[in-house]
């Protein structure tokens, strides 16, 4: 007999579970060794409480009353649920706090795209450590658990959340076109960008400014490049993203990083720094994350905090392939 | 025994860049661009059936173009090309859409049969329109963003026929000349959106291979002009 569990979620057997198993155990070796200490959080939380991360409703795809009526939701990552956990149990700690986390997460799945509505995500938080030393020290994190994953060609992606939005302000255009702006940005439809920058009323020398920084990715040259394009916001969003990188250089965590000016994630709450992660093996990232400064303060304590996540299932892809590559050089 | 160099941020993807080219009304157009370009296609022109064409710089992967952003999207091919109409059909594969290449130029419309009010007869009286199409997604949104209630009807051949045998009321197509329109007795009513060719890469061959993706923008860019 079959009986058949929800699209998007799986079932573990033996095989799969004892090379899981192995990542997990390699994962946590590494964010403990370097003091971040891991904490679990329930699965399913209140409503209300999520929302007050993720803006005016939760970003959770599921949600359900309880025996009381009270409205619940299914966390969608852990940053939020964590921000919660720092704001009621470490009230009175003296920061910076480093905690890390093994948990899934739930979010809606489009139909037949092989997409998984219950992932598993490992990664760290580290609150109260500001820009630019915070920033590097969990690039650094990354670095390693990357390394113990086997995944020594992956590269870290390195943006400013801040850039565009800054940049938009200053050349005046606020409302639905900033928002269509940034939502052609974040999905890199670059045709559609040059169309709604060119119907915002900017001037064409500003709409060749915006696809061009869109564009700029690579090693610390291109924030030279950025920076030669003006401008207030350009100048600022450099000096972070360079001061960041100095940071790296100083910890020689620099190497696999690549600035890339175009990188916009779309989870409201990051801001200055984010981070993506890719493997040449595969063609999905792996995982993300970066600063979320004025997170923690929706919930009380007023703390800058970094972060980022591994998306597992996609690590243990990723680790299949280069092993793969390996045995077939 | 070759060193590696560990920890380089432009960390190469072994072998050629695979483009993803689309067979069918496309791929004249595509292949005359690519030779502006400066890349060689004469393998393709030919008799040959393979679906691999491997060059030195660049691998060509032929495919049907409603196909291209699933093997891009997948990273199967790291960049490739496909008209704008196979691009909003399939909105959520996370494809970079980085050029407008200017040709395959041709319409999405709503056509019904010509003198005949049968669209505008089911909207008022039955407060519904039959549409027949192969874009359900596009005919949604159109309708959805226009404030009219359809029944979408996806067919997956020749969508003239739908309104000609009752099947519909009227159909969503692409439209080139507009001649397989005439020829069946129909015609334009409205205009839904324009489409070209588009380039477009994977996520992740973008970041990790920007060099290279970054010269074939610009070569197919000149191409075009």
């Amino acid at each position: 007999m079959i009986h058949p569990i929800p699209p998007g979620t799986r079932d573990v057997l033996p095989d799969e579970m004892r090379e899981l198993r192995r990542l997990h155990t390699a994962m946590l070796d590494v964010f403990e060794s370097r003091g971040y200490g891991q904490v679990a959080t329930p699965a399913i939380e209140y409503d209300e409480v999520l929302a007050r991360g993720d803006g005016r409703t939760s970003e959770s795809a599921y949600r359900f009353f309880d025996e009381r009526g009270d409205l619940l939701a299914l966390r969608s990552d852990m940053t939020v649920p964590i921000a919660r956990l720092v704001a009621s149990r470490y009230a009175e700690a003296e920061p910076p706090l480093r905690l890390c986390y093994l948990a899934n997460a739930y979010r809606a799945v489009r139909p037949q795209r092989g997409q998984m509505r219950e992932f598993a995500q490992a990664g760290v938080e580290l609150i109260g450590a500001a820009a630019p030393g915070g920033t590097a020290e969990v690039v650094e994190v990354l670095e390693a658990a990357l390394d113990a994953a086997g995944l020594d060609r992956a590269v870290i992606g390195l943006g400013d959340a801040d850039l565009f939005r800054q940049l938009l302000t200053e050349l005046g255009v606020e409302g639905e076109a900033r928002d269509s702006i940034l939502a052609r940005l974040a999905t890199h439809d670059l045709v559609g960008l040059e169309l709604e920058l060119s119907q915002a009323g900017i001037g064409e020398r500003d709409v060749a400014t915006c696809v061009t920084l869109s564009q700029l990715r690579g090693g610390s040259e291109v924030l030279e490049e950025a920076r030669s394009l003006g401008g207030t916001a350009v100048e600022r969003a450099t000096a972070r993203l360079g001061e960041t990188f100095e940071a790296l250089e100083q910890r020689g965590a620099a190497d696999r990083v690549q600035i890339d000016l175009g990188l916009l994630r779309d989870l409201g709450y990051y801001s200055g720094a984010i981070l993506e992660v890719y493997d040449p093996a595969l063609g999905h990232v792996l995982g993300g994350g970066g600063r979320y400064d004025r997170l923690l303060k929706r919930f009380g304590p007023d703390l800058p905090a970094a972060g980022f996540a591994l998306y597992l299932e996609r690590v243990h892809v990723a680790q299949m392939e280069e092993e793969s590559r390996r045995t077939e050089r | 025994m070759s060193v590696e160099v560990a920890g380089t941020a432009s960390a190469k993807a072994e072998g050629p860049l695979k483009l993803a080219v689309p067979r069918g009304a496309l791929l004249g157009e595509t292949l005359d661009t690519l030779d502006a370009a400066g890349i060689d296609t004469a393998a393709v022109r030919g008799e040959s059936r393979s679906l691999i064409f491997a060059g030195e710089e660049i691998v060509l992967v032929t495919m049907r173009p409603s196909d291209v952003p699933t093997y891009v999207e997948a990273g199967a091919a790291d960049v490739g090309i496909t008209g704008k109409d196979v691009l909003l059909e399939q909105p959520d594969r996370m494809v970079y859409e980085l050029l407008d290449l200017g040709y395959g130029r041709c319409r999405m419309v709503l056509a019904g049969r010509v003198g005949d009010e049968r669209l505008g007869e089911s909207q008022r009286r039955l407060g519904m329109m039959r549409i027949a199409t192969k874009y359900p997604r596009i005919a949604e949104r159109h309708f959805e963003a226009t404030g009219r209630q359809v029944e979408v009807i996806e067919v997956k051949g020749s969508v003239e026929l739908a309104p000609l045998v009752g099947l519909a009321d009227g159909i969503v197509d692409l439209v080139a000349s507009g001649r397989t329109l005439a020829e069946n007795g129909l015609e334009v009513r409205e205009e839904i959106v324009e489409c070209t060719a588009r380039f477009v890469a994977n996520r992740v061959a973008h970041k990790l291979r920007a060099k290279e993706v970054d010269d074939l923008t610009a070569q197919l860019r000149s191409a075009g002009q």
